[in-house]
């Protein structure tokens, strides 16, 4: 089946099953790959991505739920064009060197944006709760906190 | 014409066509200089671009552990160079020059990534140094002496230039045979803060390259409908249903009869059409048994050990020893299976080239790969190309001596006719149910005392050995049958104890068992810091001071040893903890580096909280600071959630876990606080990959000991009945 959406601010046509996840479709059709394959059960938060302005698990969304969605991947976030929060949050990653395989990195990411564009100032309780279906197995977690708080600091001004 | 003429000549075209300088090791094993495209070109460890940036070619792959910032660092400091213009690009697999020192053959492992490139990678730098200050003393007509290097600029009095505009003349010279290292004191970046990670900015925008982001023309996606049972073979499969899910390609029976490779245009296709397939097995040669009847095996065979792995130590004499003791402490201690569980499911990507094939892999072993492939291939190994990219961790499990994907890999695409890409593509499930996992490990440990000190210990483990039986097992450990990799921290611990007896089994099983981050000292730590606590409080001693007794003396291990014993108690308030708050301490060398840890908790209605963990680490010169932190804090991580509550359990020789919600990992609402203290050193630099995970279960454990009562001897910590906050 045919399905309209926007990626990134582009429209999309994308021609997919029913019951395919977004998941594969960004990264077998539309080669965004950033968007990672961790557990496929929305358990890991690798493939997080937001729709609609909500963070997702695109594993668990199904592609003939998005007609007319707006889709946004970490290949659309940064850059020129991207928001107060996707520059802050990229900016205190690369200065705490958060990092490690990186393989989460990605979805950890697209989560700490969201939650900074509803809670600006989040206590470590808020990144607590916002972050736990993030999974690292590197446990880069103490650094995530800590960069979540300077991104909030960067946005501050 | 000589080769050198030709040499020159060649080079005075090479220059005009924007060549660079590559600086690498010749078969000989001496270091050599040439332009790219010359007949002299080689494999290099560093290669000057036309524009001054400095290339450092990786020869180990990155895993997450730092590696690439950490090679980056050693040439860079000998050259000088400044570390924003530095990149990195990893080899090609190409053993005689790019082979791991420690290991002899090209791969990552045993945390020696830096303690066998140190002087090698210093030595290419230097040696690129020597030949562009030599460049620039010709060009300008000045003495060598009087030219200096500042952040990538050569500089004399009236001159200066970057790297990129020597190259032409230093490819005309030779390099020096012994180019001379900086010393210590004339360190700019080893040792210090503030350098960024090579590998950051592609791992936050999203461009990294891990092998399941690969994609190359025709490729076709490919998913292993594998037996359920370790050593099953298949007797038949019907892929009817299959016809019936789009972009199905195919589906045919590897030849090792572990399954069927299922083809598909995509790989939510290949994943479904799976779904679909039936298939029947011959279990006769399986592992059929259940978790329990596994458990009941190992113990069984600590009655009587196979092997003595202590160097003249007699069991007969140990237990006289402990017949004279007036106390015994002793604990039957069972450690489980454990998958290592990599973020990025394993997965990689094969294709024809015109002699032979090549991969791109998050590869963690080359050699192997080639090896392997090559036999299954029927081409010469050297034919085996490797493209290594990021890895989305390991832990280990990326070294299989069998080279377990990429031979399905191989033969995947064998069938389809080997012209062909493929992607192999392993799910979560088949990461969990693949095997390869930490072995099951069980120890009886019985200790005597005397007017409260150790008059013997009698130690006795039985797990699978992870060599013994492999390609990989040296000599001595197929003669000896005891595998270093199941006694290592035990029959070589520093502890000053007499009438130490370690005695070893090997248990049969079909289940294949690997190194799982820090191997051995995974479940060896955790037994002798566990019984070290239990003999102190007999002995009513404290247990940093009693450790600290036993570690006395001038032997060095000992000393480093209670070098970061010390350092972490006195960090972490050792003995004063606040009210509600309860320590537990451990202190293990692996891998030749130190590393004491006092976990801290507190308990929350019955539930207990990991709240801080202080970590003293002794790794000789501390290369990169802050790559040895993210080490210990990742380490610390990684231990911390094996040993509160992962486990591999099978039922009739099925793994029961299936995903991440019945092998949950650890969350960021259980990492503690984690301070490190890095100890200063001249001493080589060891590893730090591995070494940050072994003291943090048994510190836990007592702590958990410590707040309630509860000793843990069959981990994980929620088996036993702990609950986490």
């Amino acid at each position: 089946m045919a399905i309209k959406l926007n990626v990134n601010g582009q429209p999309v046509t994308v021609d997919a099953e029913p019951g395919t996840p977004l998941l594969w479709v960004l990264r077998d059709d539309l080669d965004l790959t950033g968007t990672k394959f961790g557990c496929g059960v929305a358990a890991c938060g690798a493939c997080t991505v937001i729709v609609n302005d909500e963070p997702v698990r695109s594993c668990q969304t199904m592609i003939e739920d998005l007609e007319g969605a707006n889709v946004s991947t970490i290949e659309g976030v940064g850059g020129k064009d991207g928001s107060a929060a996707a520059k802050a949050v990229q900016t205190a990653w690369a200065k705490l060197d958060v990092v490690q395989c990186g393989y989460c990195q990605t979805g950890q990411i697209m989560s700490a944006i969201s939650l900074l564009k509803s809670n600006p100032k989040p206590t470590d309780a808020d990144i607590d709760t916002a972050m736990s279906g993030n999974a690292c197995r590197c446990a880069t977690y103490k650094r995530i906190r800590a960069a979540i708080h300077h991104a909030a600091q960067i946005m501050e001004g | 014409m000589g080769i050198e003429t030709t040499r020159r000549t060649f080079l005075k075209s090479a220059a005009a066509t924007g060549a660079a300088l590559v600086i690498g090791l010749r078969p000989d094993g001496r270091i050599a200089v040439a332009a790219t495209g010359s007949p002299a070109e080689l494999n290099p460890f560093v290669r000057i671009l036309p524009d001054g940036v400095v290339e450092v070619v990786i020869k180990h792959f990155e895993m997450g552990q730092g590696t690439t910032t950490g090679l980056a660092t050693l040439v860079a400091e000998e050259l000088d160079a400044d570390w924003s213009r530095v990149t990195i690009d990893f080899a090609p697999a190409d053993v005689a020059r790019y082979k791991n020192l420690a290991l002899g053959a090209q791969g990552t492992g045993g945390s020696t990534a830096i303690a066998n490139s140190f002087l090698q990678y210093r030595k290419a730098g230097a040696a690129a140094r020597d030949v562009l200050v030599n460049a620039a003393a010709e060009t300008w007509n000045v003495p060598a002496s009087t030219i200096s290097i500042e952040k990538g600029v050569l500089k004399a009095a009236d001159h200066q230039a970057h790297f990129g505009e020597m190259i032409a003349k230093a490819a005309t010279l030779f390099a020096p045979e012994q180019p001379v290292l900086k010393s210590p004191d004339q360190f700019r970046l080893i040792g210090k803060d503030g350098l960024p990670r090579k590998d950051t900015p592609a791992k936050i925008n999203g461009t990294a390259t891990f092998a399941l982001d690969v994609k190359v023309p025709g490729m076709v996606y490919v998913v292993i409908l594998r037996t359920p049972r370790f050593g099953g073979k298949l007797k038949s499969f019907d892929a009817s249903a299959a016809k019936a899910i789009k972009g199905f390609i195919d589906a045919k029976v590897l030849p090792t009869q572990e399954g069927v490779a299922v083809y598909a245009k995509n790989t939510w296709a290949a994943i479904k059409s799976r779904e679909v397939i039936t298939a029947q097995w011959d279990y006769s040669g399986a592992e059929n048994r259940s978790n329990e009847e596994l458990v009941a095996h190992h113990v069984s065979l600590l009655d009587k050990p196979q092997h003595q792995a202590v160097k003249g130590a007699d069991l007969a004499r140990t237990e006289a020893a402990l017949k004279g003791a007036d106390q015994i402490v002793e604990g039957d201690f069972i450690f489980p299976f454990l998958a290592h569980a990599p973020m990025e499911p394993l997965n990689c990507v094969i294709e024809p080239t015109q002699k032979g094939v090549r991969f791109h892999d998050g590869c963690q072993f080359p050699t192997v790969v080639q090896h392997v492939a090559g036999a299954i291939l029927k081409i010469d190994p050297a034919n085996v190309e490797i493209r290594t990219v990021y890895a989305g961790g390991s832990f280990g499990r990326r070294a299989t001596p069998v080279a377990d994907y990429h031979s399905q890999a191989a033969m995947a695409f064998a069938l389809l006719g080997g012209k062909t890409p493929v992607k192999l593509v392993w799910t979560r499930e088949d990461d969990l149910h693949g095997g390869f996992y930490r072995p099951m490990v069980a120890h009886r440990v019985r200790v005597g005392l005397k007017d409260g000190k150790i008059v013997g210990w009698d130690h006795r483990l039985a797990g699978k050995p992870i060599l013994l039986g492999t390609a990989m097992a040296s000599e001595e450990v197929t003669k000896s049958g005891i595998d270093p990799a199941t006694v290592e921290g035990v029959n070589d611990t520093h502890y000053a104890i007499p009438e130490l007896s370690v005695g070893v089994s090997s248990p049969e099983t079909q289940i294949p068992v690997l190194w799982w981050r820090s191997v051995g000292h995974t479940h060896t730590a955790y037994a002798m810091e566990s019984i070290i606590d239990m003999v102190a409080k007999a002995a009513k001693a404290d247990p940093v001071e009693f450790r600290l007794a036993m570690l006395s003396g001038d032997d060095k291990d000992k000393q480093r040893l209670a070098g970061v014993l010390k350092l972490a108690a006195e960090k972490a308030g050792w003995g004063k903890a606040p009210a509600g708050r309860f320590q537990g301490v451990a202190v293990h060398k692996s891998f030749n580096t130190y590393v004491a840890e006092v976990v801290e908790i507190s308990l929350k209605g019955g539930a207990v909280k990991v709240e801080k963990v202080t970590c003293a680490v002794d790794c000789g010169v501390p290369v990169n600071p802050d790559v040895i932190r993210a080490q210990m804090e990742g380490g610390i991580g990684y231990g911390l959630g094996a040993i509160m509550r992962n486990e591999i359990t099978l039922s009739e020789g099925v793994v029961d876990q299936q995903n991440f919600p019945d092998y949950e990992p650890l969350r960021i609402t259980d990492m503690p606080q984690v301070d490190v203290h890095i100890v200063a050193s001249t001493e080589p630099p060891t590893g730090v990959g591995e070494p940050g995970v072994p003291p943090v279960g048994p510190a836990l454990a007592n702590a958990i000991h410590a707040a309630t009562g509860t000793r843990v001897l069959r981990p994980p910590m929620t088996r036993a009945g702990v609950k986490f906050v």
